[in-house]
C-alpha cells in the first residue's frame, strides 16, 4: 500500500514536470520569449538589409578610410576616437604576433619589424560589423541604440544617457564615449549618405575599392556576390553577435 | 477579504497606476513606432550633413581632368580621396579652394614600400633611395602617373 502511493506521486511528479518543460519550450518559441530561436536562427530582415565586404588583399594601408570617416562624421580628432581605424598586423618568424595602428592609420604606416624577421605581414580595416544579434542593442538599458529596419546599429544621440554599457559589450571596440557629448558614438554605415544614395564615405574614398557595402538581400548586388566568390570570414563567429562585416582572406591570427 | 488585503490591495492600484501615468508622460512620442527605440531618431540621423559630394559632381566643371585621368591607373580613386571634402567648394568655388598634396609623405601613404603590402594590389617604390630630394609631382603627374 505504501509502495504503490509513492509510485502515484512519483508519477504525477513527472507529469507535472513534463507538461512544465513542455509550456515553457512553447513558450519560449512565441514573440517575445523567443529568446532561444533568436541565438539559433540568422535574422534576415525585410527588404534592404545592408552588409560589409573587406578585402584584405586589397587593402594598402593608405588609412584614407580612418581620415575621410573624421571627417564626414565630425568624429573627435584625438587619436583614441574612432568609428573606422586600420590595423598592421605583423607576424614574425619566431611566431610572436604586432599590431600596430598609429593614429588610426590616418598618417600612413611604416614597418617596424626589419624584412629579414618577417613571416607575413597585412592590413585589417575595422569598423562596425553591423551585426544583425548586436550584444550593445541588446544590453541598452533605455532603447537608445538599436538595428534599423535596414540592419545598420544606430545611436539615437538625444536619448543615450552615457552609462558606457555598450561600450564594454561590444566585442570589437567599436564604441567610444564622445568627450563635448557625453554620449555613446558610432559607425553609422554613413546611414545619412545611404538615405541620399551615396555610398559610405570610407568606401568613396577607398583608392583600391578594397571595401564596400550592399544589400545581403539582393543575390545580384556586389556585397552577396563577394560573399559567394570568396572564401569569408567575419570577426569572432563565435560569439554569435550575426556579424554583417565579411573580409576575403581574413588570418586566423586577426582578434 | 480581510480589511489588512484591502487596503494593501489599494496602495497597489495606486501605485500601479501612478506607474502607468508616468510611463505614458514620460515615454517619446515616436517610441516604439519600428522597434523598442525612437522612431524619429532615424530620420535625425540621416538628416546629418554630408561632406564628400563624390567624383561625379566634379565632372560637371572639371571634365578635361576627370577625362584624362579616367585613362591611367589612378582611374578608380575619387577626387576627394586625395583633395579632400568638396561640400564647401561646391558652393563657393572661388575662395573655397581644396588641398593639392604634392609632398612624397602624401604620395608615400600608398607607395612607400612595405611587407604588410601585396605587390600586386599596388606599385611600391623604396622612398629613401629613389630621388630624394625632389617632389614626386616634378616626374609623375598624379592625374596619369605613368606619363
Amino acid at each position: 500500500m505504501k509502495v504503490a502511493k509513492e509510485n502515484q506521486s512519483r508519477r504525477s511528479f513527472l507529469k507535472n514536470a513534463g507538461m512544465s518543460v513542455g509550456a515553457l519550450l512553447v513558450t519560449s518559441a512565441l514573440p517575445p520569449f523567443n529568446a532561444i530561436l533568436f541565438a539559433a536562427n540568422k535574422p534576415k530582415g525585410k527588404g534592404i538589409w545592408y552588409g560589409i565586404a573587406i578585402d584584405i588583399e586589397k587593402c594598402i594601408g593608405c588609412g584614407n578610410c580612418a581620415k575621410t570617416c573624421k571627417t564626414e562624421n565630425d568624429v573627435p580628432p584625438e587619436p583614441f576616437f574612432f568609428r573606422s581605424w586600420v590595423e598592421q598586423y605583423t607576424i614574425k618568424n619566431d611566431g610572436t604576433i604586432k599590431v600596430e595602428s598609429p593614429n588610426g592609420g590616418i598618417d600612413g604606416f611604416t614597418q617596424s619589424v626589419p624584412d629579414g624577421e618577417i613571416e607575413k605581414s597585412f592590413f585589417v580595416p575595422k569598423m562596425c560589423n553591423h551585426c544583425a544579434k548586436s550584444p550593445c542593442v541588446q544590453v541598452c538599458p533605455v532603447g537608445a541604440t538599436f538595428e534599423s529596419p535596414e540592419g545598420v546599429v544606430l545611436v539615437d544621440d538625444t536619448y543615450c544617457i552615457g552609462c558606457r554599457y555598450c561600450v564594454q559589450a561590444c566585442p570589437y571596440g567599436c564604441r567610444y564615449i564622445h568627450p563635448t557629448k557625453n554620449v555613446v558614438d558610432k559607425c553609422t554605415l554613413c546611414y545619412h549618405r545611404l538615405k541620399k544614395g551615396l555610398n559610405p564615405a570610407c568606401m568613396e574614398n577607398c583608392p583600391t575599392k578594397a571595401r564596400i557595402s550592399g544589400d545581403l538581400n539582393d543575390p545580384e548586388s556586389e556585397v552577396s556576390k563577394f560573399i559567394k566568390t570568396k572564401n569569408v570570414y567575419v570577426l569572432k563567429p563565435h560569439l554569435n553577435t550575426g556579424s554583417k562585416l565579411y573580409y576575403n582572406a581574413l588570418n586566423q591570427e586577426v582578434r | 477579504m480581510p480589511i489588512q488585503l484591502k487596503r494593501l490591495l489599494i496602495l497597489g492600484v495606486v501605485l500601479v497606476s501612478i506607474f502607468l501615468i508616468l510611463k505614458y508622460l514620460m515615454t517619446p512620442e515616436s517610441f516604439g513606432q519600428y522597434g523598442h527605440y525612437r522612431g524619429k531618431a532615424l530620420d535625425e540621423v540621416a538628416a546629418y550633413p554630408t561632406k564628400y559630394v563624390g567624383s561625379e559632381t566634379c565632372y560637371d566643371c572639371h571634365d578635361s581632368i576627370v577625362l584624362a585621368k579616367s585613362e591611367g591607373p589612378h582611374s578608380g580613386i575619387g577626387c576627394e580621396s586625395c583633395h579632400g571634402p568638396g561640400f564647401k567648394h561646391i558652393e563657393d568655388p572661388e575662395t573655397e579652394k581644396l588641398d593639392k598634396p604634392n609632398t612624397r609623405a602624401f604620395c608615400a601613404h600608398c607607395h612607400a614600400f612595405n611587407k604588410a603590402r601585396s605587390e600586386k594590389a599596388i606599385t611600391q617604390q623604396n622612398i629613401l633611395e629613389h630621388n630624394p630630394e625632389d617632389n614626386c609631382t616634378e616626374c609623375h603627374n598624379p592625374h596619369q602617373p605613368q606619363q
